[in-house]
């Protein structure tokens, strides 16, 4: 939690408590996560019935703090880890019963740089290749080194590399067989931020080759900048589900806090064109207002106060970041 | 059958054996010879025939099978657990690969490293002792059954293991003491009656047993006692291989 208040700019102030009304995607997504439960043999549940469908072709980020089982559920989708219950489907395979078919469509990039030191380059990304069932391709591993620019490293072994490099090596590993959904297990997790930028231009670049891209992260700039919708996961369960434009939106709306000379018991009826609310006992009016709007509202607002003989002797503006939602949310599941 | 995931794994495995040459085929080669230098010369010599064979020529079998055994073990064992070790394993466990497929993989690898490892200390120990070999199809096939059983127990412990001290263990304290005691350099006959008694509880006897009387047709046991023995012993590692990947134990949180 300390990383997401030191990585995110603390602008600003108050969540509007509209988070907590999780999505639920009605179609299948290519990733359909069903009621799926984890309970470790040490008793630790770190699962609790997550619904979560991922549609196709979108970059989605899983965001939650340490320990909220955000590597579980992918271990659980790519085969490493066993539900306790509940059905996930890949491309509309299930992932238990049909685990050939659902597994050849799914590349892992893990979060720890678990590489085997003595090989090289090519030879690692190759065998990936080959474990996932596909024919050797030397030109489509040529391309994917390139792309990732790893072609120069082809004949060094793994040891020689540096961290980034590794991290590279491992996308290429998981890029081998052509999947069509890639997870991303906190990809920038330590690395600089050259890297991190250059790691968000590969992801962009993968979705336009139609790759689902799911990465888990508990940057929320990271999730801000490249996510197509973003879900928070806290202690096993998904808490919100959203557009992250919806979510920008909700960004882009600020409040005009008003504090009043006399508390008010309703809102005036003059004054029912506005988007106004009452807060700590009729003391606080708060008009909500989107900041990127032409007009806000507020001069025509002050103006009405002050015709319906509304006093104030204070006021302040403050926006919610996602950042706040989130603390909020992870504040409110504790 | 996803015949490029086994070529995958399979290939890897024996990359890694061309990579470390020296560790994987000079060092057991090395130590067969100071073993006939040792028992079949300094020793032998001293030593009339056993059983009308003469004794360095009488100790080859044994010694091909104490090089099988611990070196398909630890082949195998090394080649499940250090993908465990360093996290690596993850690729495996994610990949759309049958059960069978990694076993046929790994323990195939470990078995052919073994079966490569046996011939070459044959064709060494051909430049030391005069050989003949009575049942070669015989000989293969104690052989294959021996590395592959005995590739399979190391993927257990590979498995099972959860520390290097552990996957030293049983190669250590169990598999040499049992290949020394089952009859690597004597005949149980050279025994005292109670000892050959307790020897035949060895199921390590049964094995050297019957690679021995493929070479020239001598046994302390039948040869199908021997047989039945290796059958029995593979049936053992593949049910308990079976049970691991059913269950995921200690692969599959």
């Amino acid at each position: 939690m300390r990383q997401l208040s030191e990585d995110y700019g603390a602008e600003r102030a108050v969540s509007d408590g509209s988070a907590a009304g999780a999505e639920r995607a009605p179609e299948r997504g290519v990733v359909s996560i069903r009621g799926v439960s984890k309970v470790y043999d040490n008793g630790f549940q770190a699962l609790r019935r997550v619904d979560l469908e991922i549609r196709r072709g979108e970059i989605f980020a899983l965001l939650g703090p340490n320990g909220a089982g955000k590597t579980t559920l992918i271990g659980i989708v790519c085969g490493i880890v066993n539900a306790s219950e509940g059905q996930v489907l890949a491309a509309g395979h299930d992932v238990v019963r049909d685990y050939r078919a659902a597994r050849a469509k799914i590349g892992l990039v893990p979060q720890e740089l678990t590489t085997e030191a003595f090989e090289t380059v090519w030879a690692t990304v190759s065998y990936s290749r080959g474990l996932f069932g596909k024919p050797p391709n030397p030109a489509y591993i040529e391309q994917v080194l390139k792309s990732l620019s790893l072609w120069e490293k082809r004949n060094n072994r793994m040891m020689s590399l540096s961290g980034g490099m590794k991290r590279r090596v491992l996308i290429a590993k998981a890029l081998s067989h052509e999947p069509e959904i890639l997870f991303l297990d906190e990809p920038t997790a330590g690395v600089d931020v050259e890297l991190r930028r250059d790691m968000w231009r590969l992801v962009r670049s993968l979705r336009e080759t139609g790759v689902t891209v799911i990465l888990t992260t508990h940057y929320i700039e990271e999730a801000e900048e490249m996510a197509d919708r973003i879900g928070v996961i806290n202690r096993g369960k998904i808490i919100l589900v959203e557009d992250k434009n919806v979510l920008m939106r909700k960004l882009g709306e600020k409040r005009l806090i008003l504090h009043l000379q006399e508390p008010l018991e309703r809102i005036p009826p003059e004054l029912g064109g506005y988007r106004l609310s009452l807060a700590s006992g009729g003391v606080e009016l708060i008009y909500t207002y989107d900041a990127q709007a032409e007009r806000t509202g507020i001069t025509s607002l002050l103006h009405d106060l002050n015709a319906a003989g509304v006093r104030f002797n204070d006021l302040r503006t403050q926006q919610s970041s996602l950042e706040e939602i989130f603390v909020n949310l992870v504040r409110e599941e504790a | 059958m996803n015949f490029y995931s086994v070529r995958a794994i399979y290939g890897y495995e024996m990359s890694r054996m061309w990579r470390t040459l020296l560790q994987s085929v000079v060092s057991p080669v090395i130590s067969t010879s100071l073993y006939f230098v040792v028992f079949g010369s300094a020793i032998g010599s001293r030593i009339t025939e056993v059983d009308g064979v003469s004794y360095g020529a009488f100790i080859v079998p044994g010694l091909i099978m104490l090089m099988l055994l611990t070196q398909s073990v630890s082949n195998a064992s090394f080649g499940i657990y250090f993908p465990r070790f360093s996290g690596t394993i993850y690729e495996v466990l994610s990949a759309p690969v049958s059960y069978f497929e990694v076993v046929l993989g790994y323990v195939g690898a470990a078995a052919s490293k073994s079966i490569i490892l046996g011939l070459i200390i044959l064709g060494t120990a051909s430049l030391f002792v005069p050989l003949e070999i009575q049942h070669p199809l015989w000989m293969l096939l104690f052989l294959v059954l021996t590395a592959l059983t005995f590739s399979l127990l190391g993927f257990i412990i590979g498995i099972w293991a959860d520390g290097f001290e552990k996957l030293q263990l049983v190669p250590l304290l169990v598999i040499t003491p049992l290949t020394f005691l089952g009859g690597t350099f004597y005949s149980i006959d050279m025994l005292p009656p109670f000892w050959q008694k307790i020897t035949l509880l060895n199921p390590v006897l049964y094995l050297i047993s019957g690679f021995r009387w493929s070479f020239y047709g001598i046994a302390d046991v039948s040869v199908a006692v021997s047989l039945a023995t290796i059958l029995v012993f593979l049936g053992i590692c593949l049910a308990l291989v079976a049970w691991i990947f059913k269950t995921g134990y200690r692969l599959k949180a």
